[in-house]
Order: structure tokens, then sequence, then C-alpha cells
């Protein structure tokens, strides 16, 4: 194990008491391999890797980075680390071969080996356009580039990236994860962490799903999609009326209890093996003279492995991801949400646990 | 194909721009160019951080016209407006009022030039770069230490352009280039020291506006209650003694002393304007010595949002 960490916990203070950023979060990322956490917003995501990387320390627990206790030894686990964060830390006024100049200055690679570092990181990086123009008024794409680039000015025994893509356009997401996945091809441990289940999937090689600051389920994408039931199969009904047959026909060919729309129009169900259980499903459903509007496929959502985990739905829309002296900045319903969601928790933990 | 960098020494060039496409290549240069790391001792190493961070600094001064600006502009509206419009309405007891401002103005403005730091430290806690910067295996003080390197820079420039207005409306130095150098030095250690001060500030608040708002809520009573622009002695009893104990006061004092602008008035009879420039000296030890420390501690727990 590369990344060893055990009962990492943080509290803060808050105006409607203690919020548990982290509540005891335990990781072990084995050397050379991709490990992502996920998790919703709030979830202590960027706690964990703020705590890894030395800018906090937790309140109990303890943390070792290649053999280097990263509480007591923080300047030594900083000379093996290399972080790119959620918001590109690159000085706007520099370059961007300046801004990587200095990264490499200040890992003391000494003035000449900063310099050539910049250049290659510019040339391999497609970052010539940003190389000798203030990085203010570049593309957020460009700008989290030279921040991964950052990261690697030195060539890090671990990488941590903290939700690269978040907030990048589709087109800029596919292109840094191209970027990232052939940084792991050659092996570098990568603890990375998204709100993206697809991003999980692409990258990693084991997925750590975390919620309230701790670990709900572990594994690798496959046994994670095993266990929320892979693809799921959406049928509009033209008639309400349907409903009952419908749901019996998808439950039948399904892998899980089929869940109603509201309106009683909408059926869903997860399916295994996606392309046949449709089929099965929609020929079925014809034998039955059920009329549909609309019917196919969609991949699960965080959302979906949420609901599945821990019986409450991804608190996506609340606000940013925790951390500093202010504490995680909650919405009220958003707390109550938390402190219900809670007890359902504490017995999900054990029982929906793989590895 | 693509330009490179002007900046960047002729060296072994790689191969055309590895596209991502090309994993191999990217491998193997990551492993492959990188030297060992270099011996440093500590000293140098701390000095090469300090020296790395202030350089960052200065190209934002360089980029940054609005920063510039305000450190020429604003010296010189001051001289005018207080020369030509309070001139010759305020009347100084044994001095021409020009003579008596300048050292008020130069004291203001390396104190208002402290708070670029306080202004920049919250910037860059809220842009994230400070997180960077405590990822990497660099001097904790070297961020703070570039920092308040850039506003000495920004004060010294200041500081030129006021002399040349000054001396334009009149001003004059009636001392030897000792004690003005004197002076000049004295100006710019004070405002180094309070750049530490604004700097903590800076680091504590939730938001770069916050800072700007609170900056103005020191920085207006401790230049304006004091002897830079009316002698002391005409201040109500209470603002009298703030402005007699304020080291805003003793500072002004000081230069005017070093540079021969005291004029035939008597100084109040209190030890901070008897022997102003001990004072001075005293105020800047204590501030370093709280501040500098405070701020390194700050530093080493802070971390964006």
């Amino acid at each position: 194990m590369i990344i060893e960490a055990q009962g990492l916990t943080k509290t803060y203070q808050s105006k409607s008491g203690p919020v548990h950023a982290l509540a005891g979060l335990d990781l072990q990322v084995p050397r050379g391999t991709v490990k992502a956490l996920l998790g919703p917003n709030g979830a202590g995501k960027t706690t964990v890797v703020k705590m890894l990387t030395t800018l906090i320390r937790p309140d109990a627990g303890t943390a070792v980075i290649d053999g280097i206790d990263v509480i007591r030894h923080p300047k030594s686990v900083r000379r093996i680390i290399g972080v790119s964060g959620q918001y590109a830390a690159v000085d706007e006024n520099l370059t961007g071969f300046e801004n990587l100049e200095m990264v490499g200055r200040l890992y003391h690679l000494g003035g000449a080996a900063a310099r050539r570092r910049a250049q290659e990181l510019i040339d391999l990086f497609e970052l010539t356009a940003a190389g000798n123009r203030p990085v203010k008024g570049f593309s957020g794409g460009m700008r989290r580039r030279i921040d991964l680039a950052g990261a690697l000015v030195i060539n890090p025994k671990v990488l941590f990236l903290d939700e690269p893509t978040t907030g990048l356009d589709p087109r800029s997401r596919i292109a840094l994860w191209d970027v990232i996945k052939h940084l792991v091809a050659d092996g570098t441990t990568v603890l990375l962490t998204t709100q993206y289940l697809e991003e999980a999937d692409q990258l990693a090689d084991d997925i750590v799903v975390i919620d309230d600051g701790r670990v709900i389920a572990e594994g690798t994408s496959d046994q994670l999609k095993a266990q929320i039931g892979g693809h799921r199969v959406v049928v509009a009904l033209v008639d309400a009326a349907d409903g009952g047959t419908a749901r019996e026909i998808l439950a039948r060919h399904g892998s899980g209890e089929p869940s109603m729309s509201t309106d009683g129009r909408g059926v869903e169900v997860a399916v295994t093996d996606g392309p046949t259980a449709l089929q099965n499903m929609l020929s079925d459903l014809r034998a039955a003279q059920v009329n549909l509007h609309d019917a196919g496929m969609r991949r699960p959502t965080l959302d979906d492995v949420f609901l599945k985990l821990t019986g409450h739905k991804a608190d996506l829309d609340a606000t940013d991801d925790d951390t500093d002296a202010g504490g995680p900045k909650l919405s009220k319903r958003a707390q109550a949400k938390r402190d219900q969601a809670r007890a359902t928790d504490a017995d999900a933990t054990d029982l929906e646990k793989v590895t | 194909m693509s330009p490179r960098h002007s900046a960047v020494t002729p060296e072994p060039v790689t191969p055309e721009p590895a596209g991502f496409e090309q994993a191999r290549e990217l491998s193997e240069s990551r492993v492959g160019t990188l030297p060992p790391l270099p011996t440093w001792n500590p000293f140098s190493l701390w000095y090469s951080d300090g020296w790395t961070v202030t350089k960052r600094n200065l190209i934002k001064i360089k980029r940054s016209p609005d920063m510039l600006v305000f450190a020429v502009i604003q010296p010189i509206m001051f001289v005018l407006l207080f020369s030509q419009v309070y001139g010759g309405a305020i009347a100084v007891e044994g001095s021409d009022y020009t003579q008596f401002l300048m050292a008020g103005i130069f004291a203001q403005t390396v104190v208002f030039g402290a708070t670029f730091s306080g202004a920049a430290m919250a910037l860059d806690l809220k842009e994230g770069i400070i997180d960077r910067f405590r990822s990497l295996p660099m001097n904790a003080s070297a961020v703070l230490i570039g920092r308040t390197n850039g506003d000495l820079v920004l004060n010294t420039i200041s500081m030129v352009i006021m002399m040349a207005t000054g001396l334009a409306v009149g001003w004059r130095v009636t001392t030897s280039p000792v004690e003005f150098l004197a002076g000049v030095s004295l100006l710019l250690l004070f405002g180094y020291a309070f750049s530490w001060v604004m700097a903590l500030l800076g680091m504590s608040v939730k938001s770069p506006e916050v800072i700007n708002n609170a900056s103005f809520l020191i920085l207006f009573p401790l230049t304006f209650v004091s002897n830079a622009f009316v002698p002391s002695e005409t201040l109500p009893t209470p603002l009298r003694v703030f402005a007699e104990w304020n080291p805003v006061s003793s500072l002004v004092q000081a230069v005017r002393q070093l540079f021969g602008n005291l004029g035939t008035a008597p100084v109040p009879d209190i030890w901070t304007m008897q022997n102003p420039i001990l004072t001075v000296l005293i105020g800047i030890t204590v501030m370093l010595l709280v501040f500098v420390p405070l701020c390194i501690r700050k530093f080493a727990s802070i971390s964006s949002r």
C-alpha cells in the first residue's frame, strides 16, 4: 500500500452544532493503481485529499504515504506528491511557462532544470498557446491542464486529482481524461475524487464511495455496478392504467424492484444484461398490449448508486465541499437531510460493503 | 511548428510536441529528464524560495497596470491636493505647510502601501494558489516574504514619485544625504513591517472584499489621527493623546527631523515625540517580532475556501 489512512476524522463547528466532515475514514491505495473517491458535494472527498496532501490536519487518525507519516513529516511528503485541485491553482498574471517554472523552482529543481521541465510540460500538454501569455484569458480547460502540468513538475510517486474535470465542458473533460489515462499508463499511483460515476469508471481501478465522511462501499467499477444493477431500462406508458402490468413485466426481466414515477406513467428497473432484457421486456409488453411513448436504457448515475447504497438521494445541490475554518456551508435543508440519512447509513455500511 | 518560449535556454530540443495519444513519449520524458535533487543548505533554500515568490509578485506588478497606477497616481494626487488645497488654509507654527506636509504624506503612503499584502494574501487564498504553495516542499515563510517584498518595491516606486512631486511644489531636504537616506530607510522599513500586520489580516478574513473595507477602518484613524497633516496639539485631548502615542506620528516626527522639515515649532513634551527615531525603531522591531511568527503560523494552517 502506498497510501494507508486509518480513522481520519475532522469535525467543524458550525452555528447548528458540530459537523462531521470526516467520521473515521479508512483508505488503502495499492502502489501503481488508480483509486477514485466517489461521492456528492460535502461527502468529505476534498477533506481527504487536503489531509493527505498536508493542507489540513486531521482531528484524529493516521495517514502514511510511501512509508512517511503525513502528520509528522509533511515536508517530506510534499517532496513526493503532486496535487491538482478543483480550482486550477495557477497564477493568472503569470504565463503558463512562468507558472510551471515557479513550481519547479519551489520543488528545488534549480533554475535551469525548472525551465527545461516547464518547456517540456508545455510541449507535452500542448499548451504552447498558453506558454508565453498570461494565463488570465485562457479557457477553464487550458487552466486545468496547466494546473495538472504543475502537479507533474516532479515525477510524483502519488498524484492527487481533486475533481479534475468539474466545471469543464464535455470536450475538455474527455481531453483531460485522455491526459490522465496516459499518465497512469506507466504506473503512477493516482487518487482522484469525482462526483461522476462515469469518470470513476473511465479512470479508476478501484472506487470508494463515500458519503457523510465515511466509506459506504468499495470495489471495482464492475462490482459496484453489479450491485446497483448495471444499466437501467426506462419505459414511458401511454396509459397509466397499464402501470401494474408494466411493472410486473419489468420485474420479470430486471434485476431488482422496479420503481414507478409519481404520475404512474414511468417505470424503471435495473437490469444485468441490458439489450437482451430490453428486447424481452418490449416483446412481453407488446404481447400484453401495453402502449409505450418511449423506451430505452440508461447508464446508472451517481444518484442510482446512492439511492441503492444509502436509501437516500445524493445531495448534488448541496453547497460546496467542506473545509477551512468557516466549516462546511450546508443549507439547513441539506443539514436536516444529512442527519436523517445518518441513521440509515449506519446500517447500510456493513451490509453494502463489497470487496 | 510551435513557437518556443523566448526565455528558454537553447536546450536539447525534444521532438515535436507529443499529443495526448503518445503515452509512451509522455511517460518516458517524465522519468527521463529529471535531475537528482540538488543538495541545498537551509539558508540558500530559504533565500531561493523567497526570491522565487518575490519574482512572481514583481511580474504581477508589471502586468497589472491598476496596481502601478494606484502606487504612482495616488501619491502625486495627495501631494498636490494637500499642498495646494489645504496649504493656504492650514497655518503651521514655525514652518511652511508644504515642508510640514511631505513627511506626513510619505508616512501615509507607506502605510497604505502595506494593504497590498493583505489584499493579495486574501486573493491568493480565494484563488487556491495558496493550496499549490502549501503542497510544495518550499519554505513556509517564502510566500509571505515574497509578498511583503512586493510591497517594498511598490513603496519604493511610490516614494521616488512622491519626492519628485514634492520637490516640484517647493519641498526641500535641508539635512545631509546620510540623514536623508536614514529617513527614507525608516519609512520603507516601517511600511515593510506593517505589511506583515496586513498580511495576517488578509489571511484571517473570509474574502478579498472584506480586507479592503477592514483596511480602511484601520488606516484612516491611524494616518489621520496623527501629526501627519496637522500638528497634534490642535486636536481635542483624547485624540491628541492617541496621536502622540500613534506609531505613525513617531514615524512622521522622525522623518521630519531627518529631512530637516521640523521648523521652529516646539516638540510636544512626550517621550515618543522627543525620541521619535528610537520609538519608530522599537515599533518596527515589535511589529516584526510579533507578526512574522504569527503570519508563518497562520500560513501553515490556511487552505483555500
